[in-house]
């Protein structure tokens, strides 16, 4: 019916409140990659040897491999000279010692993007990790976290202070061969958070970073390091935005976690970097490696909820390496006006009776095409893993588009899978049934999309939830009219 | 209440209704009946305001006011109520969540005080009881997986909660049986009042022994070709349509 889709068209207009850009005067590398920038990063950290070797073997090993261009997007080829590899905010001296030192533009900027950095104004309970462009600009909460043995730093910071936990620990759950993406981020990588905790600690409080992008022409490649010890436990969230620009911006970042014998760690996402205009100019280009290794007993759980990027590449996973070890992934994708993405998750179960999980549940509007990937391997040795995947798409409209690509390997025939798979439409009819209750038509759309999210939101910390319900309402607003 | 004039309608460049005219007061109980693609269902939907339907001619008032000119969710609020033919299954949203928003939606433009979960609660209970629903019922997501009964009962359970001033059901009975038509029936007559009024659409008569009308129409090629007492509905059970279609052509 012809009024349908005018009314769908209106719904797919809405505003990115984060677009602003920070004037503050910063420190960075002119575009380009070679050998030089390399050391230009590392010296500029003060690196050891050994880190300096290990992003050179990385971008000498970069230089033999292909962009890949087997994900299900579509995208001009990335000019990697014309990225500049490194931006900072220019310090005085020697950088800051505590927040206070911080320039004030910077916290202000947090505080516009509702993160405020000062302990004092923090909700009680989450240690924020502030990283603006390729910098680390402050961690909340050290102190605190210290008495209880738990290290909650920049990676910076943890090559200098902690070099021993780093050079263990650092590309052994993505090494630096890994992909295209994650060994470029291996040369390159300028900050991100490293997260230690020791022996039997629940870690107190939730951990949060909080990315930004504001450099125009930059590419961000964070890194971020989680040990969690034997018998230890932790919640860490992030968040992400970027001021509005015509150009494309680069994000390829890395993700390590390891989750030692009894473990546990939750890892949540709410990715909200620039999308990009209606037509599709500009927006994040967000190519991320996240992977996790659960020893025995161990247990990882990844919950996302991608609403932002012009394209999101992105497959958080577990290698289920001990004995009765889970892996989980939960995940919200949304794609609206010309937004692209290809994500899921990829369970790899080595070990006896381990168990995985994956919910996906992908909303396509406007233009958006939306992809579920995922891989279930179950290898020669895992006797009586389990696996249950649901990938459920939600579409608007009708220009958009689901797509989901299931991979199932399974060398052990003790295995038990199970895949479940729907697609459904927000129909005019629903709508319509909303409207004859007295239902505006928004708020019809959003009940629709938050009700077919809830098994995600459900894993998300409670404000986290929240603001991720929110994140939906908005980015969906005048989606349909 | 509602004062339809000359209405003409219907879907691209299909015409359906041509020239529906119709007076319904507060207080009163109107049948309307018709064979299959007399347009029925049409003029339900036209006057709920579904997408789709072009009006082409005349006028619909509601409490004289241009009811046609009101956006969908207006009229609800306003009172008007439909109630489905084939009710719509919303997975995911909760039965209780849905009915407790569009209730609160109603009473915020009425200017009155919205329940909060546990009043809702109370009340909507009383409202399940009576209609034989069980309590998992609001637990369950909307009409997802109902059975063609629960699905009715859950229209007239929104209907009763939602307190409408003109309610039309759409074909209610139509794939009851006759325990669940007795129960609807109930939940129907339980409304009646002298402030509001009620439009009742079907293909059969038995649903008028349950609910009796003040008025009778039948509808024929978009036109009510004869309108009458509830005799009228008995009359067309004994001969069916055809001779008054006869008639009319």
């Amino acid at each position: 019916m012809r009024a349908d889709t005018d009314t769908i068209d209106e719904f797919v207009a809405s505003d990115y409140k984060y677009g602003f850009v920070t004037d503050i005067e910063s420190e960075s590398l002119e575009p380009g990659l070679g050998e030089e920038a390399v050391r230009f990063i590392s010296a500029k950290k003060k690196e050891p040897e050994w880190l300096l070797e290990w992003r050179l073997k990385a971008f000498r090993h970069w230089e033999k491999l292909e962009c890949p261009t087997w994900p299900h997007v579509k995208y001009p080829p990335v000019n990697f000279q014309d990225i500049s590899y490194y931006s900072a905010p220019k310090k005085k001296g020697d950088g800051p010692k505590s927040l206070d030192e911080v320039d004030p533009k910077l916290l202000e900027t947090y505080e516009k993007l509702g993160v405020p950095l000062h302990e004092r104004a923090r909700l009680a309970g989450v240690a924020v990790d502030a990283v603006f462009d390729s910098e680390s600009i402050g961690t909340t909460f050290k102190a605190d976290l210290a008495k209880e043995g738990v290290i909650f730093c920049s990676i910076s910071e943890a090559v200098q202070e902690h070099p021993e936990l780093v050079k263990k620990y650092l590309g052994t759950v993505v090494p630096y061969t890994d992909n295209f993406y994650a060994t470029l981020n291996s040369a390159v990588f300028s900050d991100g958070s490293f997260v230690y905790i020791p022996k039997g600690t629940r870690c107190p409080m939730e951990l949060s970073t909080y990315f930004r992008i504001n450099a125009a022409n930059t590419g961000q490649f964070e890194r971020t390091l989680i040990i969690a010890e034997e018998g230890s436990h932790v919640s860490y969230l992030e968040g992400c935005t970027a001021p509005m620009r015509d150009e494309n911006q680069l994000h390829a970042a890395v993700v390590e976690l390891v989750a030692l014998d009894n473990a546990e760690i939750k890892y949540s996402t709410v990715q909200n970097w620039y999308p990009g205009d209606e037509e599709g100019r500009g927006g994040i280009y967000n190519f991320v490696t996240k992977r996790g290794i659960c020893k025995t007993n161990a247990k990882i759980s990844w919950t996302q909820v991608e609403t932002g990027s012009a394209i999101t590449w992105k497959y958080p996973s577990v290698i289920l390496k001990g004995d009765n070890s889970i892996g989980e992934f939960y995940s919200v994708a949304l794609t609206n006006n010309m937004q692209q993405a290809d994500t899921g998750t990829k369970m790899v179960h080595l070990g006896k009776n381990t168990r995985s999980t994956i919910v996906s549940k992908g909303i396509s509007a406007g233009r958006g095409q939306n992809s579920y990937r995922g891989l279930v391997q179950v290898g020669k040795k895992a006797t009586n893993a389990r696996n249950f995947s649901q990938c459920d798409s939600l579409l608007i409209g009708d220009q958009c588009g689901a797509h989901t690509f299931p991979y199932i390997e399974a060398k052990n025939p003790s295995a038990n899978i199970e895949h479940e798979a729907t697609t459904s439409k927000i129909g005019e009819d629903q709508i319509f049934y909303c409207n004859q209750r007295g239902l505006e038509t928004q708020d019809a759309v959003n009940m629709i999309v938050n009700g077919f999210c809830k098994e995600v939101f459900r894993e998300l910390p409670m404000e986290f939830a929240m603001e991720a319900q929110k994140l939906l309402d908005v980015s969906l607003e005048g989606s349909v009219g | 209440m509602l004062q339809i004039k000359n209405l003409q309608a219907g879907i691209e460049d299909k015409p359906i209704l041509k020239g529906i005219n119709l007076t319904v007061n507060a207080g009163e109980v109107h049948a309307i009946m018709g064979p299959n693609g007399s347009g029925k269902s049409t003029l339900a939907s036209v006057l709920a305001g579904r997408d789709g339907f072009d009006v082409t001619g005349g006028e619909a008032l509601y409490n004289d006011n241009d009811l046609l000119d009101l956006a969908p969710e207006e009229r609800a609020r306003e009172g008007v109520f439909l109630a489905f033919q084939y009710p719509v299954e919303i997975p995911g949203v909760n039965s209780a969540y849905f009915l407790r928003s569009a209730v609160n939606a109603i009473l915020k433009h009425r200017g009155e005080e919205e329940l909060d979960a546990m009043n809702f609660l109370k009340a909507v209970k009383v409202k399940m009881k009576e209609l034989g629903l069980g309590e998992d019922f609001l637990k369950r997501p909307v009409n997802a997986g109902f059975s063609g009964g629960e699905k009715k009962r859950n229209e007239i359970l929104q209907m009763t909660m939602l307190d409408p001033r003109l309610a039309i059901l759409d074909e209610t009975d139509s794939g009851l049986d006759i325990d669940a038509l007795r129960i609807v029936a109930d939940g129907v007559n339980r409304l009646r009042s002298d402030d509001n009024a009620q439009v009742v659409i079907t293909h059969y008569q038995r649903l008028l022994d349950y609910i009796v009308p003040d008025f009778v129409h039948v509808l024929h090629d978009g036109c009510i070709i004869k309108s009458g007492d509830k005799s009228l509905a008995l009359e067309l059970e004994e001969k069916g349509y055809d001779w008054l279609t006869k008639e009319a052509a």
